[in-house]
C-alpha cells in the first residue's frame, strides 16, 4: 500500500469535535501544515478562543492556551511580549473576534503585535447553536433573527478585513475562503505567509477566512460551500486588503 | 541601603520589579497612575511594559504572560478592578500566578478618587464566576505595601494563584520612608508554562475549560484543597496594645494607623483599647480575631466603607462578644477623636 495523503504533524490525534461538513477542520489543517512546513511547530503558542473552536488546545500539536470570548488577542500580547522570539497565533471565529473581541483585536493590531491572528468567519454563533453574528448577512435567518436579518434594526454586516486595514499597525490583512479545492489552495498561501511574516518581525497578519456552519445555516454540507461562495463572498470580497510586508 | 522618601504608588512598582516582575501590564486611572508611569519608565529592557486598551485587556494579557511562565502583575483601582474579575476568574482556573495591585477608591459607580475601602468584598469575595479564591494582602503603609507586594509575587508563585495587595488610595499617594528589598526572590520552576519550548519533550497547554463533569468537580476539589493549605498556612495579623485591653477595635490599612492614634487618646482617658488588624484578608485569620476579643467588653470595627469586613469580623466571634461598627465612605477618613467617641458611646457615656 502507498501512502497517497498524511496527516500533518502539526495536528495532535484528538478526534476533531466539529460538525460533518464544518469547514473549522480543514482551517485547522491548513495552519498545521503551515505551522509544520515552516518548522514552526517546537516553538509556537496557539491562543483558543471562545467559540465551536474552542477545543483547538487540543488540536494543534503546539503550547496552547485557552483564551476568555474575545480575549485572544490580549493574551497573544501577553504571551509574546514575554516571549518576543516564539510565534504566537490566534484562532478566533466571527462572534469571538467581531463582536465581544472588536477592542482586543483593533488595539492589538494598532500596537502592530507581531500575531498571526486566523480568524474564521461563518456568520453565525455556530457553539451556541446558530445565533445572529455582526457577519451574518442581509436577511439571513438564524435563531435570533428568525425572520431574517433585519439591517434596519440591527445594521448591516461588519468587513472586518476592510476595518483592520485602515489600521496604521496592522501589516497583512487578507480574506481568504474555503469552498473548493483552489480556494483552500490560496487560503493556505495566505495562512503560510502570515506566519512567514510573522517569522521575519514583520507584524500583525489577520487572515479572514469565510468558512461554513452548514447545521447553523440548515444546508446540506455541499449547498454551505455553495453559500460561502455565492453569497458570502459576494457580500465580503476576498483579496488582499493590505500587505505591508513585500 | 539607607531609607528614601517615595510615593506609595512608586514603591510598589519599584518593589515589584525587584521581585523579579518582568511583565507588567496596565491602563491608567486615578489613584494608582504613578505605578504604571514608574513601571513605562523603570521595566527592564528585557521585560514587558504595555499600557492596554482596558483593564480588560490588561488582565488577560496578564493571563498569558502568567501562562508563559513570566512574573506577571497589573494594577488598578475600583472601577477598574471591577472589569478585572472576568480575567481573574480564568487565572484562578486556570491556576496562573498573577500579582494585581488595587489602589482603592470611592464607589459605587463612578465614585470618586479619594481613598476608600468600599472594595473590600470586591478584593475577597470577587465578581468572578465559579468557586475560587484569591489571596488578599492588606498594607498599612507604604513600607508594608512594598513588603506585601514583594509576598504577594512568592504567594502567587508557591500557590499558582492570584494574588491582590488591596491598598487603599492613602497607601498610593502619601509619600513615606522606605527600605525596598532588592535580594533576588528565587525563581520557582514553571514546567507547566506554555511558552512554545517543545524541548520539554511533550505540549502544555494552560485551560479552565472542563466540559465533562466529573473533571470538572475534580478540578474544584483540587483547588478548595489548595484553598485549605493556604488557609492553613497563610494567614497574617497583627494584634498590639493588648495589655489589660477592655475593647479591641478591628482595622485593615490605613485605617489602623488612625485607631492607633486613637487608642493613645483613650489611654490618656483611662481607657485601655487593642488593635486587631488582618493583613490577610483572604485567608482571613478567624480563629486569632476570636481568641484575641475573648474577655473584651466589644469589638469595634471601623473602616473607610459603610460595612463590610464587618461581617467577616461577626462570622469570627461567633456572638462570642458584641461587635460593633464605625464607618465613613466616599473619600471622607475618620479622624481619631471620632474613634474614641463611638467607644465611649459603646462603653455607656463613661
Ligand atoms: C463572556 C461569554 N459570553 C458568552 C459566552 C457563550 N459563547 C460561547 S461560544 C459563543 C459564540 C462563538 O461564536 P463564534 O465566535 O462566531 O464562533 P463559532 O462557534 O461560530 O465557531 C458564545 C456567545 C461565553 N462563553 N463567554
Amino acid at each position: 500500500m502507498t501512502v497517497v495523503f498524511k496527516k500533518t504533524k502539526g495536528l495532535t490525534d484528538a478526534p476533531f469535535s466539529y460538525c460533518p461538513g464544518c469547514t473549522h477542520g480543514i482551517i485547522h489543517r491548513l495552519v498545521a501544515e503551515c505551522l509544520e512546513e515552516l518548522d514552526l511547530l517546537d516553538h509556537s503558542v496557539a491562543i483558543a478562543s471562545v467559540g465551536c473552536s474552542v477545543m483547538s488546545y487540543e488540536y494543534f500539536n503546539c503550547d496552547a492556551i485557552q483564551a476568555a470570548h474575545g480575549r485572544a488577542p490580549a493574551v497573544a500580547t501577553g504571551v509574546k511580549r514575554v516571549h518576543p522570539e516564539k510565534i504566537v497565533f490566534t484562532y478566533q471565529g466571527d462572534g469571538d473576534l467581531a463582536s465581544i473581541g472588536t477592542a482586543e483585536i483593533v488595539q492589538a493590531a494598532h500596537r502592530g503585535e507581531n500575531i498571526t491572528v486566523i480568524f474564521v468567519n461563518n456568520a453565525i454563533y455556530g457553539m451556541t447553536g446558530g445565533q445572529m453574528a455582526p457577519t451574518t448577512l442581509p436577511n439571513q435567518v438564524t435563531t435570533t433573527s428568525p425572520r431574517g436579518r433585519d439591517v434596519s434594526k440591527t445594521g448591516e454586516p461588519i468587513k472586518m478585513s476592510e476595518l483592520m486595514a485602515t489600521i496604521p499597525g496592522a501589516t497583512y490583512i487578507e480574506r481568504v475562503m474555503t469552498a473548493d479545492p483552489l480556494s483552500v489552495r490560496k487560503a493556505k498561501r495566505a495562512i503560510k505567509k502570515a506566519f512567514q511574516y510573522q517569522k521575519e518581525n514583520k507584524g500583525f497578519s489577520m487572515i479572514e477566512v469565510l468558512s461554513s456552519c452548514n447545521i447553523g445555516w440548515g444546508l446540506s454540507p455541499n449547498d454551505a460551500l455553495q453559500y460561502i461562495k455565492n453569497e458570502m463572498a459576494s457580500y465580503f470580497p476576498l483579496g488582499v486588503y493590505k500587505d505591508k510586508g513585500v | 541601603m539607607s531609607k528614601v522618601l517615595m510615593k506609595g504608588n512608586e514603591a510598589i512598582a519599584q518593589a515589584a520589579i525587584a521581585a523579579g516582575c518582568n511583565a507588567f501590564f496596565g491602563y491608567p486611572i486615578t489613584p494608582q497612575n504613578e505605578l504604571i508611569e514608574y513601571m513605562s519608565k523603570y521595566m527592564p529592557d528585557k521585560g514587558a511594559f504595555v499600557q492596554a486598551e482596558s483593564e480588560l485587556a490588561a488582565i488577560n494579557m496578564v493571563y498569558g504572560a502568567a501562562a508563559a511562565g513570566a512574573r506577571a502583575m497589573t494594577s488598578s483601582s475600583s472601577p477598574g478592578l471591577a472589569l478585572k474579575q472576568e480575567g481573574i476568574s480564568y487565572c484562578a482556573g486556570a491556576e496562573l500566578p498573577a500579582v494585581i495591585v488595587s489602589v482603592s477608591r470611592g464607589g459605587p459607580g463612578l465614585g470618586g478618587i479619594l481613598p476608600a475601602q468600599g472594595d473590600y468584598n470586591q478584593a475577597t469575595r470577587g465578581g468572578g464566576n465559579g468557586d475560587y479564591k484569591v489571596i488578599v494582602l492588606a498594607p498599612n503603609g507604604v513600607q508594608e505595601a512594598t513588603e506585601m507586594v514583594r509576598k504577594a509575587f512568592y504567594l502567587a508563585d508557591t500557590y499558582r494563584n492570584p494574588v491582590i495587595v488591596l491598598a487603599d488610595g492613602v497607601i498610593g499617594q502619601m509619600m513615606e520612608p522606605v527600605e525596598i528589598n532588592t535580594e533576588a526572590l528565587p525563581l520557582i520552576a514553571k514546567p507547566w508554562a506554555s511558552d512554545g519550548n517543545l524541548s520539554r519533550g511533550h505540549r502544555n497547554v494552560v485551560n479552565s475549560l472542563f466540559l465533562n463533569p466529573v473533571e470538572l468537580e475534580k478540578h474544584n476539589q483540587d483547588l478548595r484543597a489548595k484553598y485549605d493549605l493556604i488557609e492553613e498556612k497563610e494567614v497574617d495579623y497583627e494584634l498590639s496594645h493588648d495589655e489589660n485591653a477592655e475593647v479591641m477595635f478591628v482595622a485593615y490599612g490605613t485605617p489602623s494607623r488612625i485607631v492607633k492614634a486613637a487608642i493613645e487618646n483613650l489611654k490618656a482617658e483611662g481607657i485601655n483599647a487593642c488593635l486587631f488588624r488582618p493583613k490577610t484578608l483572604y485567608p482571613f485569620p478567624y480563629e486569632a480575631l476570636k481568641k484575641a476579643a475573648q474577655g473584651k467588653k466589644f469589638v469595634l470595627c471601623a473602616e473607610l466603607s459603610m460595612g463590610q469586613m464587618i461581617q467577616d469580623v461577626r462570622l469570627s466571634l461567633e456572638g462570642s462578644v458584641p461587635a460593633h461598627f464605625y464607618g465613613r465612605a466616599g473619600g471622607m477618613v475618620f479622624e481619631p477623636k471620632e474613634l474614641v467617641n463611638a467607644v465611649k458611646d459603646h462603653l455607656g457615656g463613661r
